[in-house]
């Protein structure tokens, strides 16, 4: 059977499904292909189902430190299926969301595994169901979506192995709550895991590579993160690497070497999250000649590709690996596609966030590399303590900090560290879309009281001009 | 020490003018206050006089080039050896002493957000781009903007200052802005399709790009309505007729009692005096009549200052010697610059009645038809009166219908009993 589109879609996640709205939106006839379900890893076992854990161990948190708010609470259990079982629904009802989202575009969804092999205008997709049936699907245009899967390294036995070592998939169904957890990674995904499973009374150890946690982040604000989760009980090893383990009957000990030293770490469950690897196999890349660096497919920052009619967007494209940026850039190589004026993502425009306790988020260039660039810069930086609101929600635990090109005044970077700032990075995103400079900021009238005051405070302060400190 | 003659600025709203003509050649010693050349502006032509002294070693842009830049060298003379080098070349200065402060050359844009050109023009600009522009004396004026609805935003000024910017600028790519700007270029005539040597082509000058560009600004971003009235005008031409008995030098015309009751109602309704700007409604204090002149090549609008104060004599006189400076092409910048409510009348050509499109930034334009005998009913009965019609375009930003309602009503009260202005 042969069916034909303007635009197929391989692959249903947040790259996926938006680019292929956007793409009916403007007319196309479009076809999704996922193999497994709508809503990609993002949807159902990533950024949402994690949300909803991590919301589990925030009440569980309050509770227990209630009688600083004055309430007295006593015997506050929890029951890890339940959590669980609150994380799956989320997922499931989210998911179900975008299948009706696919309807109400009239998205054509094939549950079925793609390949390419060569066509006219673009790649010939044959897409073959569970059941074995197969459609060619013959499009003007096709975009690859597949997105990445964690990392593992069979070498050092850092593989999932059905009971000690899991990625994040069987984290967020976990089978037993471990006494004693082992997290390898601590960018965003194990530092999140770790901050789950710390909450709810495991001893977690968190195993780094570099110098410092949440590599990615500021120096400043890594450390500031890395202080609080040691004060909540978890350990941290820097500059530090697994390599290798050995499995006990009942446990699993890793041998970690730091600083030219190793030791062994004994724990009930290791959580690997040390990166990702694009989904670039048996796609038919090969055949067709894709080029692909490091199993990421290679594009122009507007999906194209160096085959006629094929594209691609999100984790498959490179980093960051961000839901967001998959979504973006979907969006952005449809219209292309159809003839818009688009210019890709600026990379120092995507924000990232990292939703432990506390709340990391940040957007733009770092202290260290906005100096290592050879600017001139202003930093500034607001204390939560320093914040009415912040204390009076008892959060008064954290900081921002801003980054200004001291020459033409342009924001280069935002960093913060603490309560709710995942919501809170967006205003700068918006400023630094706009071009904004720190003129226009300290002019901006932010509301009393609110945790964003000191988005206000610290972009004053890189001027010597913050009022509460 | 050789120094650069510019192409001066002759008026807020001037970004390039036509150099007409060369009244110096090279070799010529000139000294300060000679006029060097004359230049056709947007409006006007003007005299451009010397400012320093010297031999004319170069002139570089020839007698008819159109389209020059304000601050373009036009012209290097040798300069006087004693004086010391000169931080910045001096720009010519124009005759007169008013239209001198309007030929110094645009500072540099002050580092924080410069909204709107002298003009009242808005230039849309990311707050980076401005300032980068203004650290680089870049003038955003000169700069196509390829962001959102051609937005300047840094690239763009980038790109104009040309090399190394920012340590490291955005993955933005060149080669998007470049062919955005080709495909927005003004329409070409092969664009249009007409068959070559079925037409003759006009070029294009200051006053007509003028015309052109302010015009479509103005149609397409301001929210404009109009308003229709009909006014008797028996008892104005009686009125009028016994006024010109009287003298024997001046005759006064409709359109100076027009203008007269265009002053007195904006007294009465000063909320529709008014100009739209970002910062605030300009309420204006006194009715700066523009009045609507048409002229060779297109039209202008020189404005009767504080027309309420103002005779009717006076007015009639003012009116005259603007028209003809107008037709001339000799107005001063001053002369027909900022004037806060306009007069169209197309009367004379027995139009009934029309909408003319607002004057930046004036609130209101008045757009006058012919009065004519027209059937009335008169307390229940048919009758004959002269009626005109006239329809007040107004900029719904300031001025709304009620508002615009009650200004007419003013100035058709005005009209219809005439004796009222002499109040």
């Amino acid at each position: 059977m042969s069916e034909n589109f303007d635009i197929a879609v391989i692959g249903g996640g947040p790259g996926g499904y938006v680019a292929a709205i956007r793409a009916a939106q403007l007319g196309f006839k479009v076809a999704v292909v996922e193999r497994e379900h709508m809503g990609g890893i993002c949807l159902n076992w990533g950024c949402i189902p994690t949300k909803a854990l991590l919301a589990s161990a925030d009440v569980y948190s309050k509770i227990k430190h209630a009688q600083n708010y004055g309430i007295s609470v006593s015997g506050a259990t929890y029951d890890l299926a339940k959590i669980v079982e609150r994380s799956r629904g989320v997922a499931k009802q989210m998911a179900s969301g975008i299948g009706f989202l696919m309807k109400k575009n009239k998205v054509t969804v094939y549950d079925a595994t793609a390949k390419l092999v060569k066509g006219t205008d673009a790649p010939k997709v044959i897409a073959t169901a569970k059941d074995g049936k197969t459609t060619e699907i013959v499009a003007k245009h096709v975009i690859l979506a597949t997105g990445a899967r964690a990392r593992v390294i069979p070498q050092a036995g850092l593989e999932p192995d059905g009971k000690f070592i899991w990625t994040y998939k069987e984290a967020l169904v976990p089978d037993t709550m471990p006494k004693r957890l082992l997290v390898i990674g601590s960018g965003a995904i194990g530092i999140e895991f770790a901050s789950f499973f710390n909450a709810l009374g495991s001893e977690v150890t968190v195993v780094e590579a570099v110098d410092k946690i949440m590599p990615v982040e500021d120096k400043e604000i890594s450390d500031f993160a890395q202080k609080q989760f040691i004060k909540r009980g978890m350990k941290i090893m820097t500059s530090a690497s697994v390599k290798s383990v050995k499995k006990n009957a009942n446990d699993i000990t890793a041998i970690v070497e730091s600083g030219g030293k190793t030791q062994e770490i004994t724990a009930d469950r290791i959580i690997l999250a040390i990166g990702i690897v694009g989904n670039v196999e048996n796609l038919g890349l090969e055949e067709l000649g894709v080029t692909v660096d490091r199993t990421h497919i290679v594009t122009d920052g507007m999906g194209t590709t160096n085959v006629k009619g094929l594209y691609a967007i999100g984790d498959i494209a490179g980093a960051p690996w961000l839901a967001h940026k998959a979504s973006h850039e979907g969006i952005i190589c449809v219209e292309k596609i159809a003839g818009k004026k688009v210019h890709p993502i600026n990379p120092r425009q995507i924000p990232g966030c990292t939703y432990a306790t506390p709340q990391v988020a940040s957007i733009g260039l770092t202290e260290a590399k906005a100096k290592e660039l050879g600017y001139e810069i202003k930093v500034g930086r607001f204390p939560f303590v320093g914040n009415g609101k912040a204390v009076a929600l008892g959060e008064a635990e954290g900081m921002m900090k801003t980054i200004f090109d001291a020459k033409t005044g342009e924001m280069l970077g935002a960093h913060m560290v603490g309560a709710e700032v995942t919501e809170m990075i967006q205003g700068y995103a918006v400023g630094m879309g706009l071009e904004t400079t720190e003129h226009e900021l300290m002019e901006t009238v932010f509301p009393h009281p609110t945790l964003s005051e000191m988005m206000h405070e610290a972009v004053l302060d890189a001027y010597g001009r913050a009022i509460h400190i | 020490m050789p120094v650069d003659i510019l192409m001066p600025a002759l008026s807020p709203t001037m970004e390039e003018g036509v150099l007409a003509k060369w009244l110096v050649k090279v070799g010529d010693e000139i000294k300060s206050g000679d006029v060097i050349a004359e230049i056709e502006t947007d409006k006007a032509t003007m005299e451009v006089e010397a400012v320093d002294e010297g031999e004319v070693l170069e002139i570089l842009v020839p007698e008819g080039t159109s389209g020059v830049k304000i601050n373009t060298v036009i012209a290097r003379i040798s300069g006087d050896d004693a004086s010391p080098a000169k931080p910045a070349p001096a720009a010519p200065q124009v005759a007169s002493a008013p239209a001198a402060e309007a030929a110094k050359p645009a500072a540099a844009p002050q580092p924080v957000a410069v909204a709107k050109t002298d003009a009242g023009e808005r230039i849309f600009a990311s707050p980076l781009a401005r300032r980068i522009a203004a650290q680089n004396n870049v003038d955003l004026k000169t700069i196509k903007g390829t962001g959102p609805n051609g937005r300047i935003v840094r690239v763009d000024v980038e790109g104009v200052k040309g090399g190394a910017a920012a340590p490291a600028t955005a993955a933005v790519t060149p080669a998007a802005p470049v062919a955005t700007q080709a495909a927005k270029a003004p329409s070409t005539i092969a664009a249009t399709g007409y068959k070559e040597g079925n037409y003759d082509v006009i070029p294009l000058d200051g006053m007509r790009r003028t015309i052109a560009k302010r015009l479509t600004d103005s149609f397409r971003d301001v929210p404009h309505f109009p308003l229709n009235v009909d006014i008797e005008l028996d008892k104005l031409l009686e009125l009028r007729k016994q006024l010109n008995s009287q003298n024997e030098n001046a005759k006064i015309s409709v359109n100076d009692m027009i203008i007269k009751a265009t002053a007195l109602a904006c007294k009465k309704v000063p909320e529709a005096n008014a100009s739209y700007t970002d910062e605030g409604i300009l309420i204006h204090h006194h009715a700066d009549v523009a009045v609507a002149v048409a002229i060779d090549g297109g039209l202008i609008t020189p404005v009767v200052r504080e027309a309420e104060n103002k005779g009717l004599l006076t007015i009639s006189e003012e009116v005259k010697t603007l028209a003809d400076k107008a037709k001339n092409r000799k107005l001063m910048p001053e002369e027909y610059s900022a004037g806060t409510i306009s007069v169209s009348n197309l009367g004379m050509f027995g139009i009934k009645s029309f909408g003319s499109i607002i004057n930046e930034p004036q609130g209101c334009i008045l757009s006058v038809g012919a009065g004519e005998q027209r059937p009335v009913v008169k307390d229940g009965a048919l009758a004959i009166a002269t009626v005109m019609s006239v329809t007040l375009t107004c900029d719904h930003r300031v001025v709304d219908g009620a508002v615009g309602a009650k200004w007419l009503k003013a100035f058709k009260r005005l009209l219809e009993e005439p004796l009222s202005m002499l109040l």
